[in-house]
């Protein structure tokens, strides 16, 4: 039984490969997802991953500290281009994010069994990614230590926020989604953080455990109130993956730039936003399970529902693309004309071209099952999508910025090094925070895991 | 240690000796590089100094000495002295004090805040503009023209805005040297009562004044004075930029010196022989707005006819209904041609055998026009064509009777006319022959500037005593043994003439900064009267051409209007000799014939002229009006040359077409002479013509300007100053960066940015330029209401004629910061108006289009609504105010801007620590800190400025007494400013004209900054069916 929805017997095996191999019981469940925490030592493998990446948080901190001592004018920025890497990294971090709320919550509320096994590392990376992203409003400002004006407070100046600009609504839309995804990601550990409690050895562990678990002792009315929170989170969370991206998108559509006012932006925004989340759960999926042999829990079934998610977003961007191209001829508008012929064949043609390479040539060899089913094929892949997912944000910011209305006003954006160690940093705490959390924390929900063997059992006797 | 090391080996001579000066120049000598030295002691190791260099107090030092050893109990005393004085001392030291008393009385006249304004002239080359200088509690801030002076009529040009910059530079030499040893002025002025005694007996004989053109009477005067006391010295005269072509030429046509002036707004064709009388030389500002007034297709007596015919595209070229792109030494054949057509009716045979179709059509058709308009043309040659060119300009005027008419003649503007360039060669040859013993340099610099086979540096050396006086230590003031901090001439006393002969006094508008000098005082100190002020000086050359009784009244209303009345020369009557014009030409002809295929023309640039503003970033970082390079001057050469040469240049992808062009470098060796420059690909230029403008290159020009451009005297010789044939040009394979704010030249089509037709066609249809501008409706806000005031703007692109005056106002007024050229090459300049320059038609010969554009102040502002804060905000007469401590800085408004208008502080561009600077800036605007966007506020403080006034007195703001900066400078009258709400006004009325059109009206912004379109005036004659 998964979040008070009734057991679907028959889910586990649909379809041949199963979402969790059989011959696990709820102990063996429980045992080797707790050990990765609890009795598995620390690797060298981990120490070397996390003191990288660690080394990468010290580049972002320097980088961030020269930042606000100099100004954003250390970036590559300039007039026309006010925005560069900060609001491409921004967009692409928060797409990022999307994956995770949307595999827990609206697959939960789709009753998707296969979302089990990856939900809790997908919410994980949500929230490191909407930190991520979050860096880049606040210090893309001119004037960071003022950022905070851009909320709604009861000011002495008497001043509120301008609420006409989506710049307003970003922050409350990131904040919002942000806010729920922890507490979503926080009210499904709770459990976890029990078992964690009673299994731990140590008595640091069993303190921290502890005080995380709130006191969870598994009685049926804990089981009876968790549930319904966690359902009730869902439901919350859901619309917000609609809105986070939407209202991203709308930075762009209501702005008047050529490029960016189109009221596709919307939906298209949205499925960019899955398309690389889930491709960016692919890419640390498929290590991820290999490293701690997981494979009997995040089965080939997870990996080629995952791709086959990518393969339909892929598919809306798209048409994304296309339409774009056909509205501006369609419309007639010089401008928009211009912007078009400007991406196929101005300065930045090549990131053009490698985008449509990466997003929409690439997925199509997703249609094979054989490739589905690869791992190794599914990673590179993976990968390939972040990359034009990225090129796709570089070219609907940079290049719509870079020659608009005017000719005398046209420029071009380079980014510097410290738009590159900016980004970097950012990947950096991305990849140290997992590596926290991989040490630290369940990676996979041992508490939904265990709802699973029953199905399998029942598959075996069949 | 170094010294007395020395000294032993060396053996020199023991202590009490006399000074050994010999042996010191001798070290001079020996030395490389750069070598300090603080005084002639030092130089010449006297022992006696090196003593007194290793002691720093020899005296208290002696009372240790240094053999015995000190018992601890004197030690201990000692310290326990010292520390209880060191004790006292700390516990009393003071800060040095800074009493801040309001004024007890307050100066007659002042109220705190409250700007004063003076009347004051600056003088530059040949001819002076009237100013009128904003002071803030006694500070200059910013400069104004002044309308009763002739030569400005209230505008200005970009130097004249960027004076105040000058003035409060802080590389501007502070102290009085000798041999680099600080001196006070009164040993100098004992040093020059030595020497004048000296002279005496020789009468001057080996003195040598050297000046840039007089202008100013007093000094004239002065000289004068100065040669009857000593009848052997010699006077020369040497202005890099100067025009000894205009000179000679008079000379050539009349016999004698003559100053031309021309009344434009009377001539109904014009035609330019290579003349930039737009935007330089004397009475540039006038005429500009003279040509500008006939400029309008509805004026009375109808739009005027420009031609030009020059070598490199200049502002004037860029305002021409027919220019017509011609080599430098081709515009004296092409003046012969007209000359021929207009006496005989047909070109000579000379015109018909070299010539091209292209130019015997232009020259026909000029003929034919200026037939036609006879009395009521004008021909003018330029300032840098030969002295036959004046003549035969003189000649066509002539027979066109436009003499008296549309040209005057007067007695020369100039103290002392000459041919300066003989006159450099003189004082060249003297110094070779060793002939000068003393040479006093007022102001120039030679070193850097005169032509380079003259080698005056070289020669200079033998120069037994230099001094120098200038704004600067330059060049020249580093090979002269005294130099001499000039005051500014917003410090100084002094008088000068405008172009027609109008003398004003320049008044000082605040004491000199550094104790500087004038030329005035520096040459009275070798008279007999060694310390009088400039003002006595000054004031007694006046008094004495007064002659009235009542000197004072006169006097102070002078110095009140900034001219002197009456002081205009009335008009010579002097006759042209058609004759020896012609057989100037001939030999000119002659001369030009043969040569290697490249000709290097010299200008002076149009932002740092002869190099003397070399260090005013203000003019650094304008764009030049047609290439909008900025910072770095380059080998222009024409696109078809280009690619015979196989030169490219491409955008960079830092920056990109609004900041930075990766261009080749060429080397130029002309006659033998080279100078490595970056070259720059202009559509416009004359073929086979590369054009070096001058002033860059400079080694000593302070901290701004070092290490900018290339040094285009290089390779400038006497014999040919303005242009010279035989030139070679070769690629270095190397790449060099240039800022430049507009690369892309096209408009792109479809973008109706600047309107433009003819004045058939306007006639035909006026409303040509206006389109159907997206219904009120369609925004989703609601409109606003204005019930006061509602300000606007009209920009005439008739009238803008490119020079960039008002982007250096606006920095003025505006406390904009200059942020250099690494940040122009990464698209950060600052300007809150820029100039936009497109190019049509075809790449050889292209129609050129200027476009100010400010902010538009939209009614449907795009800014407005993504401000997440508010910091931008429509007020309630209709401004986009920028609210500068609100901005947090997220860039979004400059995004969502169509006309991209906003700047944005990326770093902190403001100078918050350089004292002299904060005396610059204007009280009335803040300095942006870092993180904070900006753009034009239609000048908001003068807004403001003006409500109060109007307020007080209980009455409506008048229509033209609030003004902005841009257009106060503006010498066509292109920018006009005022309350669109009232159908009175000026600007409401120009709104109303059928060429009015707004910019990018389809995206329904409604900006309230609109445009007049540009109509050309071309002569049927010429069109051809293929080109418009």
């Amino acid at each position: 039984m998964s979040a008070g929805l009734p057991a679907d017997q028959s889910v586990g095996t649909r379809r041949g490969t199963p979402v969790l191999e059989p011959g696990y019981t709820y102990g063996s469940v429980t045992e080797k997802i707790s050990a990765i925490v609890l009795t598995r030592p620390t690797t060298r493998g981990w120490w070397l991953g996390f003191g990288v990446s660690f080394l990468m948080v010290m580049m972002l901190f320097y980088t961030i500290s020269y930042l606000i001592a100099v100004g954003v004018g250390i970036w590559g920025i300039n007039i026309p281009v006010g925005w560069g890497f900060a609001i491409v990294n921004f967009v692409w971090w928060i797409g990022i994010g999307h994956a995770g709320t949307l595999i827990s919550a609206i697959l939960l509320l789709l009753n998707q069994k296969w979302r089990t096994s990856i939900n809790r590392f997908a919410e994980a990376m949500t929230l490191f990614a909407v930190a991520c992203a979050g860096l880049f409003p606040l210090l893309h400002a001119g004037r960071p230590w003022y950022a905070y004006w851009m909320f709604p407070y009861p000011s002495t100046m008497g001043i509120w926020p301008q609420f006409r600009s989506p710049l307003v609504w970003d922050v409350f839309a990131v904040s919002t989604y942000f806010t729920v995804s922890l507490m979503f990601w926080f009210v499904g550990l709770i459990p976890d953080f029990a078992t964690l409690r009673d299994r731990a050895t140590s008595r640091a562990r069993q303190k921290t455990y502890g005080m995380l678990a709130m006191g969870w002792r598994g009685s049926a009315r804990h089981w009876h109130r968790y549930q319904s929170a966690y359902l009730l989170l869902a439901g919350l969370a859901t619309p917000l993956v609609v809105s986070v991206h939407t209202v991203v998108s709308l930075d762009f559509a209501v702005a008047i730039v050529p490029g960016w006012h189109t009221t596709i932006f919307p939906p298209y925004f949205v499925a960019g936003a899955i398309y690389s989340g889930f491709a960016m759960v692919l890419t640390l999926a498929i290590p991820l399970r290999a490293i701690y042999k997981l494979e009997d829990f995040i089965t080939m079934r997870h990996l080629e529902n995952m791709a086959k998610v990518m393969l339909a977003t892929g598919l809306i961007v798209g048409y994304g693309y296309i339409v774009e191209f056909f509205m501006a001829w369609y419309g007639g508008n010089t401008y928009e004309i211009f912007l078009s012929l400007n991406r196929l064949a101005g300065p930045y043609r090549l990131f053009y071209w490698a985008l449509i390479a990466c997003n929409i040539i690439a997925p199509q060899f997703l249609w094979f099952r054989r490739v589905r089913t690869s791992v190794l094929a599914l990673f590179v892949m993976s990968i390939i999508v972040n990359i034009g997912m990225w090129l796709e944000r570089f070219v609907i910011v940079v290049v719509s910025l870079h020659r608009d209305f005017m000719p005398s006003a046209w420029g071009m954006y380079s980014p510097r090094i410290w738009d590159w160690t900016m980004f970097a940093g950012t990947i950096g705490l991305f990849l140290a925070l997992l590596f926290l959390f991989l040490r630290f924390l369940p990676v996979i929900s041992i508490t939904e895991m265990r709802e699973l063997v029953a199905g399998t059992q029942s598959s075996d006797k069949k | 240690m170094d010294c007395s090391k020395h000294n032993k080996r060396e053996g020199h001579p023991a202590a009490g000796q006399p000074l050994d000066l010999h042996a010191a120049r001798e070290r001079l000598r020996h030395t490389t590089g750069k070598t300090y030295w603080r005084s002639l002691e030092e130089l010449s190791l006297d022992p006696q100094f090196t003593e007194l260099l290793h002691r720093e107090f020899p005296r208290q030092a002696s009372e240790w000495p240094e053999a015995d050893a000190v018992g601890r109990r004197d030690f201990l005393k000692l310290m326990a002295a010292s520390l209880a004085l060191g004790g006292l001392s700390a516990g009393c030291a003071r800060k040095p004090s800074e009493t801040i008393v309001p004024y007890v009385r307050t100066p007659e006249g002042m109220t705190l805040g409250k700007a004063l304004y003076f009347a004051t002239a600056m003088p530059l080359g040949a001819s002076a503009i009237g100013l009128l200088v904003e002071s803030h509690e006694g500070r200059p801030t910013k400069i104004e023209g002044n309308p009763d002076h002739p030569g400005s009529l209230g505008a200005t040009d970009v130097f004249a805005q960027a004076a105040v910059l000058e003035l409060y530079d802080p590389d501007r030499s502070q102290v009085l040297t000798h041999l680099g040893d600080i001196r006070a002025w009164s040993s100098f002025l004992a040093e020059a009562r030595v020497v004048v005694e000296a002279l005496k007996s020789t009468k001057g004989a080996r003195f040598r004044v050297l000046t840039g053109s007089v202008i100013s009477p007093t000094l004239g005067d002065q000289l004068q004075s100065l040669l009857a006391q000593f009848p052997d010295a010699r006077w020369h005269q040497w202005e890099p930029a100067g025009s000894d072509g205009a000179r000679e030429g008079a000379r050539l046509a009349f016999g004698r010196y003559v100053n031309t002036i021309y009344r434009v707004d009377k001539a109904d064709v014009i035609v330019s022989l290579d003349a930039d009388f737009l935007a330089s030389g004397p009475g540039g500002i006038r005429y500009a707005r003279e040509f500008a007034r006939r400029r309008r297709p509805d004026v009375p007596g109808g739009m005027n006819r420009l031609y030009v015919a020059e070598p490199t595209p200049s502002v004037t070229g860029a305002s021409a209904d027919h220019r017509l792109a011609v080599r430098a030494s081709e515009v004296s054949e092409l003046a012969e041609w007209i000359h021929s057509q207009l006496t005989s009716g047909r070109l000579s045979d000379t015109g018909k055998n070299s010539g091209s179709e292209e130019k015997n059509r232009w020259a026909s058709a000029v003929a034919h026009d200026l037939q036609k308009y006879r009395g009521k043309s004008l021909v003018i040659a330029g300032e840098h064509q030969p002295a036959a060119v004046h003549a035969m300009a003189h000649a066509i005027n002539q027979s066109l009777a436009n003499v008296g008419a549309t040209v005057l003649y007067t007695e020369p503007v100039e103290a002392g006319p000459t041919n300066q360039l003989e006159s450099l060669r003189e004082l060249t040859n003297d110094m070779k022959a060793g002939n000068v013993e003393l040479l006093l340099i007022l102001g120039g610099n030679p070193v850097y500037d005169a032509p380079a086979d003259f080698q005056f540096a070289e020669l200079l050396k033998n120069v037994r005593t230099r001094i120098h006086l200038a704004l600067f230590e330059d060049e020249t003031s580093q090979l002269c043994h005294w130099h001499i901090p000039e005051a500014h001439f917003l410090e100084s006393w002094s008088d000068t003439r405008a172009y027609d002969g109008t003398a004003s006094v320049i008044q000082p508008l605040i004491a000199p900064l550094y104790h500087g000098k004038t030329a005035h005082e520096v040459l009275g100190a070798f008279s007999d009267q060694p310390s009088r002020t400039s003002y006595e000086i000054v004031r007694e050359y006046w008094k004495s051409r007064a002659g009235g009784s009542d000197f004072e009244k006169p006097w102070r209303k002078s110095l009140h209007d900034g001219v002197i009345a009456g002081t205009a020369f009335a008009p010579l009557h002097v006759a042209a000799k058609v004759a020896s014009s012609s057989r100037a030409i001939g030999s000119a002809a002659q001369a030009r014939s043969g040569g290697a295929p490249w000709e290097v023309v010299f200008r002076p640039d149009p932002a740092i002229y002869d190099g003397r503003f070399a260090n005013n970033g203000w003019l650094q970082e304008t764009p030049k009006p047609v290439t909008k390079l900025t910072w770095d001057n380059a080998a222009i050469v024409s696109p078809a040359s280009a690619q015979k040469m196989g030169l490219q240049q491409r955008v960079a992808a830092t920056g990109g077409e609004h900041g930075q062009t990766l261009s080749e470098v060429i080397e130029l060796d002309v006659n033998g002479s080279k100078v490595t420059a970056a070259a720059w690909i202009l559509p416009g230029q004359a073929e086979a013509t590369v054009t070096l403008h001058l002033g860059y290159g400079r080694w000593r020009p302070g901290r701004v300007g070092i290490q900018k451009g290339f040094n285009a005297y290089a390779v400038r010789a006497s014999s040919g100053l303005w242009s010279a044939s035989g030139a070679a040009l070769r690629k270095t394979g190397a790449r060099y960066p240039l800022a430049c704010t507009q690369a892309h030249y096209n408009m792109e089509s479809g973008r109706n940015l600047i309107r433009g037709t003819t004045l058939a066609e306007f006639h035909k249809d006026p409303k040509f330029g206006d389109e159907d501008a997206p219904p009120k409706s369609l925004s989703l806000y609601k409109e606003y209401q204005y019930a006061g005031y509602a300000w606007g703007m009209a920009i005439d692109l008739n009238a803008c004629i490119g020079c960039n005056s008002c982007v250096v106002a606006c920095q003025s007024e505006n406390n904009i910061p200059v942020v250099g050229k690494e940040q122009v090459m990464r698209g950060r300049e600052m300007h809150w108006i820029r100039i936009d320059r497109y190019f049509e038609g075809d790449i050889d010969t292209p129609a050129t289009y200027f476009q100010p554009v400010p902010c538009m102040q939209c009614e449907n502002a795009p800014c407005e609504e993504v401000c997440p804060v508010g910091a931008t905000v429509h007020s309630a007469e209709g401004l986009n105010d920028m609210v500068y401590n609100r901005c947090i800085g997220t860039r979004y408004c400059s995004n969502n801007c169509p006309y991209k208008v906003r700047r944005f502080n990326f770093l902190r561009f403001a100078d918050w620590e350089t004292p002299s600077l904060k005396l610059l800036r204007n009280p009335e605007v803040t300095v942006r800190s870092r993180g904070v966007m900006e753009k034009c506020t239609y000048c908001v403080q003068r807004i403001n400025a003006g409500r109060m006034e109007a307020e007080k007195q209980n009455r409506e703001i008048r229509d033209g007494e609030i003004v902005t900066a841009c257009q106060a400078s503006c010498p066509t009258e292109a920018i006009i400013f005022g309350n669109a709400n009232d159908p009175h006004s000026r600007v409401a009325k120009l709104k109303a004209q059928p060429r009015n059109y707004a910019l990018l009206a389809d995206l329904n912004t409604r900006p309230r900054t609109t445009y007049l379109a540009a109509v050309r005036n071309p002569n049927p004659e010429l069109e051809t069916p293929e080109k418009r």
